[in-house]
């Protein structure tokens, strides 16, 4: 084949649960990789949280919605001679399909590049697919595609209950489940329907309890096929892989399981021809006191082919982790025609990418929920996908790599001695499969439960469950023995913390710490370099074990520690892995050694060319202080850190590192400190003369009545130090306090909660750049959800659109006094309320809070204006002045511009969570719409978050009486509009007034029909309006029922006023928004 | 557990544990990269007089299961690992690691830093060393008192003492057969009535090469490593296979003359230590690796056809071409180093292999190579 002149790559969008940040990974990788060829590289992608909508990772960058129209457009502007459709994931795949059905391909000569349409065509095809592997003789698991729920019922009566549901086309497993009744069957059967865009979904016979096995495989254009890795699932057949705990390579595989599995996925994917990369997954027959099965286990064991990926994926971004091959850089380059015997290996420079890596480690991976704060939500794990990000740790054991990846999730300061305070008196614990089931599996083995007896329950292979008892046996060791090196090693090695450790022996962490090191029991770090150390390795790739000898000696310069944000989830998405990776390259600019540490394996941060040195570690106090003195060396200086740019992950770290004695660069602790303690912070404004609302930190529930009564209600509750506006609420009365205060108090954990009144007003946001004397303001951001949603579920409009000129230099004043007096150095985020004039008509501008960090919306605003501000804030933290960096302070010049960001959201994918707006953040990742004009900007936004509606439209109107008079003009835009309107009863009665007419429906908890959710369900409506009642949520409340339906049925629900006039006024369509490069947009 | 160290030629010493049998076990360390196959790679024989370092951290997940042994014994000296698994778990186990050795008479370490060990190897070459539960000193004394392994004829210790045949081995003792992916159960020739008669010459054969051919319609009898071309062509066989194993190929200067005279007469094909006795037959020369080809991972590109096939590999010896006659030709190269992986005959069936078609452990991709010389035998029969 010979090499395209150029190519357009489609990104995955915005972050959602089974599409997360290893797409920004494959696509960087991809758009690097073509361009090393001479190849000149398109890329369009709606998510500007991304490193490869950078404009120097790609030769052409839109930011632009996508869909097919638009992509025709880009592809009729740049006539790109290729499509290279396998690195955006599902969203990138399927929006390929559909350029290539709609003829759009054939039309502009586009050819696609890398794995052949055809090919995709039989790999997500079920039928095709089946018939492919009967062809070659690989074993079929009995199925069927259906389109209707009868079709399904009629499956599953052949191939007999329980069976699994599996929509087409969608990513995450989406709508899909197990059935082990027929109700459930209709229930899912119905929903897995409505997720798939074809109407299709698959009924399967169930294999519960038997293996999962994965493997990573890749083939070229000349017919040679390599494996990259294979992974074994801890948890067995039934729960999603992303859903999954992994572990690399498989653990309890004999050399001929291994090697008949790899065999079937070599043979699978020179069928169908894939040009690149390829996840298949197995599913492996247990062991029979595990699951007993038909057949002789003296044969090779049974297996089954479940899926196959054409594309690089979540796994494959795992998998070039795990080995240190890079999967997407070697997909991109086959597309362009190369053999893999052609493409050199970057990791040991000398070798080629035909070679299967080999690992003299363990990798394990552990899901990252969202239940800490969707406490509510249904936990229970299935086909469905429900994890937002992932953890990954390395270590020489399998105990090692597991009790670090705990270590690393964050989930509170859960470690694996966690317990449920519920199995305390618990009679029997619950082993089904959720997010805890790790923690119940070890609760069980210290009740000495037989591991035969938990294996047979699970499904869990005996060999995970007594590595687990290994585990608790050291602990039971540590509780009752005394603390010699021989069992502090043995724990080490088992990856124990020091807190861990202090915790079961009595001491505490920091005493722990002191007792190893006065035993000289220090970490060493191994290097990944694919090769099990057989071949010299130039990959500056380390992970910890306590072992004989460390490979990571610190070299020659001057190094700076970058603390990157961990798992992506919600409140810490790919923002900060971007300010991360921005990072390191501003530091390696100014002439310094980068260094990373990261734990997600999803990221750019954690590609191993993206820093000078990267250390795969837990982001714990332990693990960066014993990187640090690793850096440090015997004699040399220990390197300075930056916390700013991980999120709160990295902030929560500046304390420990500031105590422990650790140089921090940029804003000090006591600046972090001084933001975040709201005494000190109210202090410290008011000696400013900076107004904020009135409020106050307290402990108690007394305190806190106290003080809502003094400042009057409604007033906003929350933690402090949380991120995302975790357990952050406004609270309306002293009912709803004594309810709310209790769960923040849990979530504070110990540290003080805020209450401030609450102050209904225009939301602003500003990012500020500050070298100590000057502070530069890149762009000032206008929300259009008012106050009271969370910053990172509003939609925010750059440059500001309705702040007058003074109300700017109000806030700019402001930020200015903020960011000096705070003597914050680098970036700072700061959120304001601006209020109607008062009588003097002077601007009436609050303090909401100030973050003294990068915040989410650094990418944003670095490329809408060009301002390289990680770039600027780390050279400031390194030394050097603004002025000597070509920037004057103040408010950068507005572009002629107007950029929307809007937050996206993973709802259907969390059953029980109610989707209504608030203080808590509740979307997993964010689009951009840019254009000359604000309409066209907007319709973009609402375009790229799936919240535009079509005129006509017919919508479901429940609105509050607090909102009623608000909604009129919206209401009536509707009706003119030609939209068909259905009301609940009190918002009917409202419109009958007006003489609009509308359909009253009524509520579920009547029991009569059709009622609100019936008409979501079957269609009548497409789009709801719903401003809720009250703030006490509950799943029997109305409101609920209506939210969730629309949730599950993927049509936009508006809960807030705002978002709804903005969609509403761009319904009519009048404009047609522009396409162009990001550069083109800036430069204007 | 008692402690036990691993003491290397150039002086270092590692500190771990003593698992499997007592006592102490001296050789030339060697290290294998495959993540799987511990037992396959215990039971090679071409690590006769070696102590086998295995770079994956975790041995003996799987356990033990005695159907899947290369050969009737453990054969490297000792072995060395991070971790010899406390648990094992599979269906067909009937046993696990640490018993196994025991049972064996096979001294093991574990708890030892093999990626230090293996990082050594790698810079410094394979060299002599010895487990020991006894003191740093004794260890290194031993090291020392250890003869030169180069110049010892492995293969000689390691064959079989008479004439057999695999068939009626195999099923006196009960032997599964081989375990193919499914979809190669379509292989060369079966539908052919009466079985190829097979001659293999072992200089450590492991059984999946038996095996594999079974599969394939042979009827295999084993000869040992001192049968003369006479004593082979008297025999009458479709085809003969050089096989596998331990030392240096320059020990075996009589079997090149042997293979010398087979070259032309019957079909052959060489299979690591096979490929080195039919290379130097053929002119070419043989010499030592630093430190050698062991896993599961090796590129192999074949020179006729551009394609890169992954392979198993188990050499520290490799032939250098210089001086191979005019009719035969390189046919497989080494893309990481460049060796020479394979050889043809331009005009007779011959064909030689450095890596191990038979895999056990490692990929099956290979598989293949016995169907071509099922083919070449089925040729050259029809000819004659």
């Amino acid at each position: 084949m010979t090499k395209p002149e150029s190519v357009l790559i489609i990104g995955s969008g915005a972050i959602v649960i089974g599409q997360a940040a290893e797409f920004d990974y494959a696509g960087t990788q991809a758009c690097k990789a073509v361009r090393e060829e001479g190849v000149r590289s398109i890329l369009v992608n709606s998510n500007p949280a991304t490193i490869m909508t950078d404009l120097d990772v790609a030769d052409a960058v839109y930011i632009e919605p996508l869909t097919v129209p638009t992509i025709e457009r880009i592809i009729a502007r740049e006539r790109p001679e290729g499509l290279l459709p396998t690195l955006g994931g599902q969203t990138g795949l399927n929006l390929a399909v559909e350029l290539a059905n709609a003829g759009v391909l054939e039309k502009y000569d586009v050819k696609l590049l890398g794995t052949p349409l055809e090919s995709i065509r039989r790999a997500e095809d079920r039928e095709l697919f089946n018939n492919l592997l009967a062809k070659i003789g690989e074993p079929v698991l009995d199925s069927e595609p259906c389109e209707t729920v009868e079709a399904c019922e009629a499956a599953a009566d052949r191939i007999g209950l329980p069976v699994v549901i599996r929509p087409a086309y969608t990513l995450g497993g989406t709508g899909g489940g197990i059935a082990f009744t027929k109700e459930e069957l209709r229930t899912i059967a119905k929903s897995g329907l409505a997720a798939s865009p074809i109407t299709q979904v698959l009924i399967e016979r169930y294999l519960g309890g038997w293996k999962e096995v994965e493997y990573e495989v890749m083939r070229d254009g000349a017919g040679n096929c390599v494996t990259i890795c294979n992974m074994e699932n801890l948890d067995p057949m039934g729960v999603h892989t992303g859903d999954s705990i992994v572990v690399a390579p498989s653990q309890t595989l004999t050399d001929k399981d291994y090697q008949m599995l790899r065999s079937a996925a070599l043979r699978i994917i020179d069928e169908l021809g894939i040009e690149g990369g390829c996840n298949i997954q197995f599913s492996l027959a247990p062991r029979k006191d595990v699951r007993d099965w038909e057949g002789d286990p003296s044969e090779p064991l049974p297996y089954y082919v479940i899926e196959v990926n054409p594309r690089v994926s979540r796994s494959s971004a795992l998998a070039s982790k795990a080995t240190g091959y890079p999967i997407a850089r070697v997909a991109a380059k086959i597309a362009c025609g190369k053999t893999l015997d052609e493409i050199p290996n970057a990791v040991t420079q000398r070798t080629t990418a035909a070679f299967e890596p080999a690992l003299d480690y363990c990798v394990v991976k552990i899901p990252r929920w969202p239940f800490d704060k969707f406490a509510l939500g249904d936990r229970g794990l299935g086909t469905q996908m429900k994890a937002t990000g992932e953890v990954m740790a390395i270590d020489r054991t399998f105990e090692g790599a597991l009790n670090k990846a705990v270590r690393s999730l964050e989930f509170g300061r859960r470690t694996l001695l966690w317990e449920d305070p519920s199995w305390q008196e618990a009679s029997a614990i619950d082993l089904s499969a959720t997010d805890t089931r790790l923690w119940a599996l070890m609760a069980v083995l210290r009740r000495d439960v037989p591991i035969a007896e938990v294996a047979s329950e699970t499904g869990v292979d005996p060999w995970f469950l007594e590595r687990l008892q290994r585990i608790a046996a050291v602990e039971r060791r540590l509780l009752s023995e005394p603390l010699e090196r021989e069992l502090l090693l043995e724990a080490k090695r088992m990856g124990f913390s020091d807190e861990m450790v202090g915790q079961l022996a009595d001491r505490l962490a920091e005493q722990g710490r002191e007792l190893r090191l006065q035993l000289g029991m220090r970490p060493v770090y191994k290097m990944v370099d694919t090769c099990a150390a057989e071949f010299d390795a130039f990959t500056p790739y380390f992970y910890s074990t306590y072992e004989q000898e460390n490979e990571a000696t610190p070299e020659p310069g001057l190094s700076t520690v970058v603390l990157g944000s961990g798992p992506i989830r919600i409140g810490q998405g790919i923002e900060f892995d971007y300010a991360s990776v921005h990072a390191a390259w501003a530091l390696q600019d100014a002439g310094r050694r980068a260094i990373l540490v990261n734990s997600n394996p999803e990221t750019v941060s954690t590609d191993f060319d993206t820093s000078d040195r990267l250390y795969f570690e837990p982001l714990d106090e332990e693990a960066v202080r014993n990187i640090l003195e690793n850096e440090a060396g015997e004699t040399g200086e220990t390197p300075t850190s930056i916390v700013q740019f991980g999120g709160q992950t990295a902030v929560n770290l500046a304390e420990a590192l500031w105590r422990s004695g650790q140089g921090i660069i940029g804003s000090s602790a006591e600046a972090i400190d001084t933001a975040e303690d709201r005494e000190l912070f109210e202090r410290f404004l008011q000696n400013l003369g900076i107004p904020q609302p009135p409020g106050a930190a307290v402990r108690t529930l007394e305190e806190g009545l106290k003080t809502a009564q003094t400042i009057g209600y409604p007033v906003l509750v929350r933690p402090s130090y949380v991120l995302g506006g975790r357990a952050m609420e406004i609270v309306q009365n002293p009912r709803e306090m004594v309810g709310f205060l209790a769960q923040a108090a849990e979530a504070a954990e110990g540290r003080p909660i805020l209450i401030d009144k609450y102050l209904e007003g225009r939301e602003v946001e500003v990012d500020a750049i500050c070298d100590g004397e000057r502070v530069l303001i890149p762009g000032i951001m206008e929300h259009i959800e008012r106050a009271g949603v969370h910053s990172g579920d509003s939609m925010a409009v750059y440059p500001p659109v309705h702040l007058t000129e003074d109300e700017r230099e109000a806030i700019c004043r402001h930020t200015e006094q903020i960011v000096l007096g705070m003597g914050a150095v680098g970036l700072t985020n700061i959120q304001y309320v601006v209020l109607p004039r008062d009588a003097s008509g002077a601007p009436q501008v609050y303090v909401l809070e100030v973050n003294p960090r990068a915040s989410r919306t650094v990418p944003f605003i670095s490329k809408v204006t060009g301002v390289p501000m990680v770039q600027l804030a780390v050279r400031a933290m390194c030394g050097e002045t603004l002025a000597s960096q070509g920037y004057e302070g103040g408010l950068w010049p507005e572009r002629n511009l107007v950029a929307v960001k809007a937050p996206v959201f993973s709802m259907s994918k969390l059953a029980e969570v109610d989707t209504y707006l608030g203080p808590e953040m509740k979307s997993t990742g964010e689009v951009m719409g840019i254009d000359s004009a604000y309409e066209p900007a907007l319709a973009k936004a609402l375009l790229a978050s799936d919240l535009a509606l079509e005129p006509g439209t017919p919508v479901l109107l429940s609105l509050s009486d607090r909102t009623k008079a608000e909604a009129l003009p919206l209401v009536h835009a509707l009706h003119d509009g030609g939209c068909k309107l259905y009301a609940t009863e009190g918002t009917g009665a409202m419109l009958d007034a007006l003489g609009i007419p509308a359909t009253v429906v009524t509520k579920v908890l009547s029991g009569t029909h059709p009622n609100v959710v019936d008409v979501i369900e079957d269609g009548s409506v497409r789009c709801v309006l719903n401003t809720p009642e009250g703030r006490l949520t509950g799943s029997l409340r109305d409101g609920f029922h209506i939210r969730r339906a629309a949730a599950e049925k993927r049509i936009p629900c508006f809960t807030s006023i705002d978002t709804a006039r903005a969609a509403i006024e761009t319904m009519r369509g009048t404009v047609t928004p522009e396409v162009a490069r990001l550069d083109e947009y800036v430069a204007r | 557990m008692s402690s036990a160290r691993l003491a290397l030629a150039d002086g270092s010493v590692f500190e771990g544990r003593a698992v499997g049998a007592p006592g102490h076990a001296g050789g030339e360390v060697v290290f294998n990269t495959s993540m799987t196959g511990y037992q396959e790679m215990l039971t090679d024989p071409s690590y006769a007089g070696q102590l086998l370092t295995l770079t994956y951290p975790m041995i003996g997940n799987y356990g033990v299961d005695a159907a899947v042994e290369e050969s009737g014994r453990i054969q490297p000296r000792g072995l060395i690992v991070r971790e010899v698994a406390p648990v094992s778990s599979h269906p067909l186990s009937t046993s696990d690691l640490a018993t196994f050795l025991e049972e064996r008479g096979v001294v093991a370490i574990d708890g030892v830093d093999t990626r230090a060990i293996t990082r050594r190897i790698r810079r410094h070459g394979v060299m002599l060393g010895v487990i020991t539960t006894e003191s740093a000193e004794d260890a290194l004394e031993r090291v020392r008192a250890l003869p030169d392994y180069d110049g010892i004829d492995w293969a000689s210790q390691v064959t079989t003492e008479r004439q057999y045949g695999w068939g009626a081995f195999a099923e006196q003792n009960r032997l599964r057969p081989a375990v193919e992916s499914r979809a190669n159960k379509a292989v060369a020739g079966l539908a052919q009535d009466s079985p190829r008669k097979v001659l293999l010459i072992d200089g450590g054969v492991k059984r999946n090469i038996m095996r594999s051919l079974t599969a394939r319609n042979c009827d295999i009898t084993v000869l040992p490593i001192d049968a003369t071309a006479e004593d082979v062509l008297e025999l009458t066989p479709d085809g003969v296979v050089w096989s596998p194993g331990p030392g240096d190929p320059q020990v075996q200067n009589a079997q090149v003359e042997e293979t010398r005279k087979l070259i032309g007469n019957v079909p052959l094909l060489g299979i690591c230590l096979g490929h080195q006795v039919i290379a130097r037959a053929l002119g070419a020369g043989t010499f030592k690796l630093p430190f050698g080809h062991r896993g599961g991972n090796h590129p192999v590109r074949d020179e006729r056809t551009g394609a890169v096939t992954i392979t198993a590999q188990n050499h520290g010896y490799a032939v250098d071409p210089e001086g191979l006659t005019a009719s035969a030709e390189v046919s497989h190269v080494n893309l990481n180093d460049g060796t020479v992986e394979g050889l043809t005959m331009r005009d007779e069936p011959v064909m030689a292999i450095q890596y191990h078609s038979e895999a056990s452990p490692g990929p099956l991709d290979s598989m293949g190579m016995f169907d071509r010389f099922v083919e070449m035998m089925d040729r050259a029969g029809n000819g004659r």
